[in-house]
């Protein structure tokens, strides 16, 4: 049996949350007040996600770097790794909003989009 | 002759965008958004994290998608844009004097005048942070233009100054490129960021949060070396002996937003002095004739769903007066007190039936309390809360229909203790 103690974020009181786990499961949760903090602390105990946000280098752009998205969270162990990734990517202008600029970033198999527009420089 | 626009809207960001649209949907046709920036989008171009537009769109937006949506709709309805022009001036008859490198300096006579200008943040100098002024200090926005933007790094090794949610989005952004984030510095004893940003930006990477800290000095010359942290007392007062050196070559600081309201005060519309912003009706018209404002300009919001329901409130507003001319009768005063620190709108003129939301902060935490609503002392609504937080603006609904006859004030305040 472990024990991990969680804030909930699914609103502003924050609880604070106790979890006990055996081999990896969540045997019960305690410290939330409703079924919000429930749901999280197991998602959050077993297999925790993020959608990871950052730029990547534009290559003959109007501007230096284009926003970019994970098109579906990551699992939350991976973030840096995609992070990292996407500080070492280039992307050669124009990019357009919503394309693909990294089809499956650090073996994840997710793709990374533009979550905006860059022209070309002429 | 002086150009002449029926509805100038001052500021192409999530208010400005929001408003014109809803003016032209109802029925202006001669709208023009000035922008100072290159591009439509302001703040939120930025702002590259999700979490924008679940209430608006039922999907976490980043801030250039939300934004592109506001923008879509305003190239679909073919609404005129001036961007890279700077408004200079605004005269109570609506004169917007403006200049750009495209057109020179000119003046426009505007029907009506939607103020969108946005906050900007506090800036060191307000804080009297003593120390030396060397390179590596910034504010986070600042900072997060930079990094977002321009694709620059301010430093590696970083301190944060303020629990903001701008600071929060940028101790994660910061780590995600690379640095290190050393602490997240709060003078007061609790964070005025959102809840979510405090556990996905900070205890997603071990940053600590310092509560009842504050920077006491700031050491190097040419560029930052460290700073000096203590624990405050309840009075923010450094307590001596708390003192720790912290190195870094950055300091970022999230410490509060003040909307941009120079052109509202030249032209003379009343300001609160709790918001910085205008006092509004419920029509979010100002007290002078034809000039409404809407979004941070008015009162710094969280969500920019919220700005944009409020922006679109302006625009209809601003549309019904050039079409209907300006309601005039007497006003019911709605006031804050007893941790209500203010309402927006601060005055009540019946001029619709419709439901009016009233949106406000409170001075401090509560748990367990309950807002409460009085019309001149008597009991109107009493709405139990589990939590109120002065990071995450508030919102009650009134019916006009619900308020007695002849009431004078309408009080919104907090009562502590569940009955």
């Amino acid at each position: 049996m472990s024990q991990r103690t969680l804030t909930c974020i699914g609103c502003p009181m924050g609880c604070s949350l106790t979890v006990e786990l055996s081999e990896g499961a969540v045997v019960s949760v305690t410290g939330n007040t409703c079924a919000m903090g429930d749901r999280y602390a197991r998602k959050e105990c077993t297999a925790p996600e993020r959608t990871v946000t950052g730029t990547v280098a534009v290559r003959g752009g109007t501007a230096p770097v284009v926003s970019v998205r994970t098109a579906a969270p990551v699992p939350k162990d991976r973030v840096l790794e995609v992070a990292a990734a996407l500080s070492a990517a280039a992307v050669q202008a124009p990019v357009a909003a919503g394309s693909v600029v990294l089809p499956d970033v650090a073996g994840t198999g997710v793709a990374v989009v533009a979550t905006r527009s860059v022209c070309a420089r002429n | 002759m002086m150009r002449q626009v029926q509805l100038a809207v001052i500021g192409g960001g999530p208010a400005g965008l929001a408003a014109a649209i809803a003016a032209r949907e109802s029925g202006v046709e001669d709208i023009l958004i000035i922008e100072r920036d290159k591009e439509l989008g302001g703040i939120l171009n930025q702002c590259i994290h999700a979490g924008f537009g679940l209430h608006t769109f039922g999907e976490e937006l980043t801030g250039p998608e939300y934004a592109r949506r506001f923008i879509d709709r305003v190239e679909e309805l073919h609404i005129p844009c001036q961007t890279d022009t700077m408004v200079l001036d605004l005269s109570p008859d609506r004169v917007l004097t403006v200049t750009s490198r495209a057109r020179g300096l000119e003046q426009i006579q505007a029907g009506a005048v939607i103020l969108a200008m946005g906050c900007r943040e506090r800036p060191r100098g307000a804080l009297n942070i003593p120390g030396t002024r060397p390179a590596g200090i910034w504010s986070a926005g600042t900072a997060q233009r930079l990094v977002n933007m321009e694709g620059l790094m301010p430093g590696k090794e970083v301190v944060i100054l303020g629990s903001g949610d701008i600071g929060l989005i940028m101790a994660r952004r910061m780590t995600l490129e690379g640095a290190h984030v050393r602490a997240v510095a709060e003078v007061l004893p609790y964070s005025g960021g959102l809840k979510r940003n405090i556990v996905q930006c900070l205890e997603d990477f071990d940053i600590p949060l310092l509560l009842s800290h504050t920077v006491v000095d700031i050491h190097g010359r040419e560029r930052l070396e460290g700073v000096t942290l203590a624990q405050v007392d309840d009075q923010r007062r450094p307590i001596p002996g708390t003192e720790q050196y912290i190195p870094c070559d950055t300091l970022l600081l999230s410490v509060g937003l003040l909307p941009e309201n120079e052109l509202s005060a030249a032209a003379g519309v009343t300001l609160s002095g709790v918001t910085g912003g205008a006092v509004v009706d419920e029509t979010l018209s100002t007290d002078h004739e034809g000039i409404f404002a809407c979004g941070n300009v008015l009162h710094v919001h969280d969500l920019v769903d919220f700005v944009s329901q409020e922006a679109a409130l302006a625009g209809r507003s601003a549309a019904r007066y050039l079409q209907q001319g300006r309601h005039t009768g007497s006003a019911i005063r709605l006031e804050g007190k007893n941790g209500v620190r203010y309402t927006v709108p601060a005055l009540l003129t019946g001029q619709s039936e419709e439901p009016v939301t009233v949106r406000f902060r409170v001075a401090q935490p509560y748990r367990s309390a309950a807002i409460c609503v009085y019309a001149d002392g008597t009991l109107l609504r009493r709405i139990p809360k589990r939590i109120l937080a002065p990071g995450e603006m508030e919102q009650v609904t009134l019916r006009p229909q619900e308020l007695p006859e002849g009431t004078q004030t309408v009080t919104f305040c907090i009562e502590e203790g569940t009955k």
